[in-house]
């Protein structure tokens, strides 16, 4: 059942560690869960992440008070070259409401633990900068994501500053605050830049502004509406969220989606990469201004998206997904028109690549831009296209195969320069792989069924669920409940990571070199803030 | 350089010629879903499926009364799927911007049987949707307006204050070649002082409600706001709840509403134009008055 790694695993964890884990539950083959009897998990990520290499993937909380009589907080863990998720839960007393803190020796884990604060009442002890994070300073002491906090509440109009930046001092210091309303049609969120002179001393942000009560609001839809609420978790990442989650319930309640199934939705995932990651090298190219290769490339974007909707209906692969599998199969007509405009654009994309190597000028720009260094990139944890333009080697498609892509090789870019031009050159890549996957995934599961019925989803089932979303790992949790519905939905999108790369990179930078820089991230503020 | 020409010359035009000419878009776009009153014999099934309440139902003894909003219709084409008498259909209409909001309800009420299915149809109020202009002369009005009266431009300011980033996407798309809105004189600009028309996406966070307050008093009269998409014009799915204020209306007045989930791009074209004209009427009322 376990990989030889993880059973090695298992088992040194046991004798080491006796007293404290309490038991051990493979709920699924590649899903394991350890139990601890006390919120203290220092000596054992210390030890997982010394012996064994393990990455720490997300941390999140749940409110067990009214079943279990405490919080818990979840620690998702991998190990380089194991399938296999391990999720350690330690229980957090209800009248202590303490854990003690990871960030200090593993910073990937601040905003996180930070959340937990602010949406549970809970408190990272020796955390280095406890501070609100997901409700700014002005909001009352409320806890939105405890069972006893109705989402209907109507908070009384907000007092009090939002957020206070930490001073810049120094000789010709100089504090710039940008947002949350940008020049350009982007999603909000506060830039606060200490300069002196031209370069960028540091950057401090500001997130969630558009924080809408998300992941409370999956506590509340029936399963099958909340499909929808996925699919609105970040736009631009529709079908791979809506993915995740349906992933999620289909491991929750072993529902086995068929081949044809997993074969369309492993195609709309690599059509959703290659719309993002052809727009965001235009977009990374129109600042540097190399505007005709961005004319170039939205027009090519918008075929692809043309396509989406002769595929799904919806120019964002909307209202596709569903629990069981797809909700539509393709007709000739379809399958046609997908292999028409697969090759067309496989072809104009070279001509597009080509026109930006050509370019000298943009190269020189983009070159030694931004750079997040591999030691820094892995110390924060980043993760997707940011990390692997900076030596961190991860895709879930590959580490934790997932819908096809078991059936298809393909390659994973991973460069050690980490500035702006290697993290499109990653993009320019992973675009010519999902060219390879579509060949491949065109020609495979020809068969007719492509959804199963889905039975009554049983209560109480827990189910981890991973997706490499084009801009990185995207994880959702679930607990299921009673009538259709969830008890807990943990939503983690790989920009919730990677704000501190960008913070990074910035630094010693010029400002105007700020939008290309943030461009070839590219993160959401709605996947940050949900 | 030589190469940057000979693509650009190979590509050759492709921007289309929308509203002058109707958009052509897969047959597989699901736009409005269309409902026949007279043949609906139930709308429970699609009530009960509809994600984000868009169909909604209320029972009276032995009556009931159906509401359906096109304002918070995600353009899913469940209801279609659910209701087997054929009398809710999935149409490609997406033209559906509205100055009044009222516009996108219609309201019908049944006498019901006794298994709670549709006996007769009582009453119908069907406002119907887009019934205020002809579209293929919008994009001339709009352009002789922006070329007379605002003197050759009109600028847009855009803010999220709150969505997804689904109504980023296409709002980014209408400046790609294709769509090119600035044929019309269109910008989008970063500063609200210099915009005449202010176009939100997203529910209202309780975190962006003063950041959209203070952008709306930078613009200089006359102004006009078009709430974009169901998350605008209703809160959509995320609806209201402890961190989410929900339509743009609660914060702003609304001039135009565009549904969508996101509109596509003609359709935010369709909705701009319509919001050119309010502006038009705002200016030659200021200029009377
Ligand atoms: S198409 Fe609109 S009305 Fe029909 S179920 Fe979907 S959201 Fe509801």
């Amino acid at each position: 059942m376990m990989t030889q790694a993880m059973s090695a695993m298992f088992e040194a964890l046991r004798q080491k560690f006796d007293q404290k884990v309490q038991s051990v539950r493979a709920d699924r083959e590649d899903e394991i869960y350890l139990l601890l009897g006390d919120p203290d998990i220092r000596p054992i990520t210390e030890y997982l992440r010394g012996e064994f290499g393990a990455r720490l993937v997300t941390v999140f909380a749940e409110d067990r008070r009214a079943t279990e009589g405490v919080f818990f907080n979840y620690y998702v863990l991998e190990q380089k070259g194991s399938a296999q998720y391990l999720i350690v839960r330690a229980p957090v007393r209800a009248d202590s409401l303490e854990f003690p803190s990871l960030s200090a020796e593993l910073p990937s884990v601040n905003w996180q633990e930070r959340e937990i604060q602010d949406w549970f009442g809970l408190k990272a002890v020796g955390h280095p900068n406890p501070r609100r994070v997901a409700l700014h300073d002005n909001w009352p002491d409320v806890y939105p994501l405890r069972k006893d906090f109705p989402i209907e509440t109507v908070l009384p109009p907000f007092k009090g500053e939002r957020h206070i930046y930490r001073p810049a001092f120094g000789e010709g210091v100089l504090q710039v605050p940008v947002g949350p309303v940008h020049a350009g049609i982007i999603e909000p969120g506060h830039f606060n830049f200490a300069v002196a002179g031209e370069p960028i001393l540091y950057l401090q942000l500001r997130m969630f502004y558009t924080h809408k009560g998300t992941e409370k609001l999956f506590e509340k839809l029936p399963i099958h509406k909340a499909v929808f609420l996925a699919e609105s978790i970040s736009g631009d990442s529709s079908f791979s969220h809506g993915t995740a989650f349906c992933q999620a319930i289909e491991r929750a309640a072993s529902i086995e989606v068929p081949l044809r199934g997993l074969v369309v939705r492993t195609i709309l995932l690599e059509l959703e990469r290659i719309c993002n990651h052809v727009a965001d090298i235009g977009a990374i190219a129109t600042d540097v201004g190399f505007v005709i290769a961005n004319a170039h490339a939205s027009r090519l974007k918008e075929t692809m998206v043309t396509l989406n909707e002769q595929l799904t209906g919806s120019r964002l692969l909307r209202g596709m997904v569903c629990v069981g599998g797809v909700r539509r199969g393709w007709d000739a007509a379809q399958l046609d028109a997908l292999r028409t405009a697969v090759e067309s654009f496989a072809r104009e994309f070279q001509d597009l690549i080509s026109l930006i190597d050509r370019s000298e000028s943009t190269r020189d720009r983009l070159e030694q831009t931004g750079v997040l260094r591999p030691d820094k990139a892995r110390d924060l944890g980043i993760v997707g296209v940011g990390g692997r333009a900076s030596g961190v080697d991860l895709d879930v498609r590959r580490d934790h195969p997932y819908a096809a892509y078991s059936r298809y090789s393909f390659r994973v870019p991973v460069y050690q320069a980490g500035d702006v031009w290697h993290r499109m050159q990653v993009r320019v890549d992973e675009v010519n792989e999902s060219i390879g996957i579509l060949r491949k995934a065109m020609a495979d599961g020809l068969q007719r069924e492509f959804r199963v019925p889905v039975p009554a989803i049983p209560s109480d089932r827990c189910a981890l669920s991973a997706v490499e979303g084009w801009r990185g790992e995207i994880i959702h949790w679930i607990r299921t409940g009673p009538d259709n519905r969830l008890q807990r939905c943990k939503i983690k999108d790989p920009s919730l990571n990677n704000w501190p790369a960008v913070v990074e990179a910035v630094q010693g930078n010029i400002i105007a070199d700020f939008p290309v820089i943030n461009k070839s991230f590219n993160l959401s503020y709605s996947g940050t803030d949900r | 350089m030589f190469k940057i020409l000979q693509k650009t010359v190979s590509t050759g035009i492709v921007t289309v010629n929308y509203p002058a000419e109707p958009a052509k878009i897969s047959e597989r776009f699901r736009g409005r879903p269309s409902f026949d009153f007279d043949k609906w014999k139930d709308a429970r099934p699609a009530a009960e499926v509809c994600p984000t309440g868009a169909i909604s139902l209320s029972d009276t003894g032995d009556s009931r009364k159906v509401i359906v909003d096109y304002g918070l219709c995600v353009f899913c084409g469940l209801c279609a799927e659910a209701s087997s008498d054929q009398a809710v259909r999935i149409t490609q209409e997406f033209e559906l911007a509205t100055s009044d909001r009222r516009n996108l309800v219609l309201t019908a009420e049944y006498t019901l049987n006794a298994d709670h299915t549709h006996g007769g149809l009582r009453r119908v109020d069907r406002q119907l949707v887009n019934a205020e202009t002809d579209v293929e002369s919008l994009g001339q009005k709009a352009r002789e307006t922006i070329q007379k009266i605002l003197g050759r431009s009109l600028a847009i300011r855009e803010v999220d204050a709150g969505s997804c980033n689904g109504c980023e996407l296409e709002i980014v798309a209408l400046n790609n070649p294709v769509h090119d809105i600035e044929r019309f004189g269109i910008q989008f600009v970063a500063s609200p002082r210099h915009a005449d028309m202010l176009l939100v996406t997203g529910p209202v966070t309780r975190n962006m409600e003063l950041a959209l307050l203070k952008t709306y008093r930078a613009m200089a009269e006359p102004k006009v706001v078009v709430a974009v998409g169901a998350c605008g014009i209703s809160g959509g799915i995320f609806g209201e709840n402890y961190a989410s204020l929900g339509s743009v209306d609660k914060v702003l007045p609304v001039d135009v509403y565009i549904p969508g989930c996101p509109p596509r791009p003609q359709a935010l074209l369709h909705g701009i134009l319509l919001a050119v004209g309010r502006l038009a009427e705002r200016l030659h009322n200021d200029r009377a008055g």
